[in-house]
């Protein structure tokens, strides 16, 4: 299958760019925020950056491999299973503290 | 600049301004549905990649089951329309100081690297990836997919074990509102 185009003319250190901004910009969310949900959602910027990172090192590094196909699959699986288990918690303390505010369940520390 | 990078600096544009309105809006659903914007875009620059089925993988999981799982819980978590409190300013300044030096760091590391592209090839078919992941030679995934099947379970007994009312006599004990 003939291939052409698809990134070829891109710099890899552009796309590094890319995946190193989107894991600031999710560090960032991930100090100011203090709702859950929204962490969470900083989070999953955070393992997306990371998702970037390995596809575009497979691709322009090690395309003889794929390696970092089946490390983004397994991300992406554990990413889901995460939101999941994280969202179950958060319902079950808003069940009980009436709210999702970090600061609001500080009292579970004692 | 050809056609191929203008489409890329409008998707590396269009990822990185709408993940920036999603960690700063202050409304929670418009928060959520950036993030949606965001993924799109990333599942767009894999196409752009031409890994194919990731970007399919990550429209299907992302867009499709993490995203609406998470608007499922803003609905029953928050009053919509109400905005999210402001942060201290100490802490925005302190945050964004990390977070740009972090950045400059990294880049510069990245920078004085100078990774060298290979020139070769990245033709896998989907079918090809489906080989590698059954596979139990060299080069295969089969134990992996096993333990990320043994932790989906795992999962989603914790759900369960979670999300389950308990008949405890404790469930009755009129806590006070404590939101803000």
């Amino acid at each position: 299958m003939e291939r052409t185009g698809g990134g070829g003319m891109i710099p890899l250190s552009h796309l590094l760019f890319v995946s190193t901004a989107l894991f600031f910009i999710g560090m960032y969310g991930l100090f100011t925020r203090r709702n859950m949900i929204t962490m969470l959602m900083s989070i999953e910027l955070l393992l997306n950056s990371v998702n970037i990172n390995f596809v575009v090192f497979n691709k322009y590094l090690y395309p003889e491999k794929l390696d970092g196909i089946f490390f983004t699959i397994f991300i992406i699986a554990i990413a889901a299973a995460e939101a999941a288990v994280a969202i179950a918690i958060i319902i079950n303390l808003y069940r009980s503290h009436q709210s999702i505010d970090v600061n609001d369940a500080e009292d579970m520390k004692y | 600049m050809t056609a191929s990078q203008i489409i890329f600096y409008i998707l590396a544009v269009f990822i990185l301004s709408t993940a920036v309105l999603s960690v700063t809006t202050r409304k929670i659903f418009r928060s959520a549905i950036w993030l949606l914007f965001s993924l799109i875009g990333i599942a767009g620059l894999y196409f752009f990649l031409q890994v194919e089925f990731i970007a399919a993988v990550q429209i299907i999981v992302y867009a499709g089951g993490i995203v609406v799982l998470l608007i499922f819980s803003i609905f029953l978590t928050q009053q919509s329309g109400k905005e999210m409190a402001k942060a201290p300013i100490v802490r925005t300044i302190a945050s964004l100081l990390t977070v740009v030096f972090g950045f400059a760091l990294t880049w510069l590391l990245i920078w004085q690297h100078g990774f060298q592209k290979i020139n070769k090839d990245f033709d896998w078919s989907v079918s090809a990836i489906g080989t590698r992941m059954m596979g139990t030679g060299k080069g295969g995934f089969a134990l992996p997919f096993e333990a990320m099947s043994m932790l989906l379970l795992a999962a989603m007994i914790g759900c369960i074990v979670i999300a389950i009312k308990t008949p405890s006599p404790s469930t009755k004990k009129d806590k006070p509102n404590t939101t803000t």
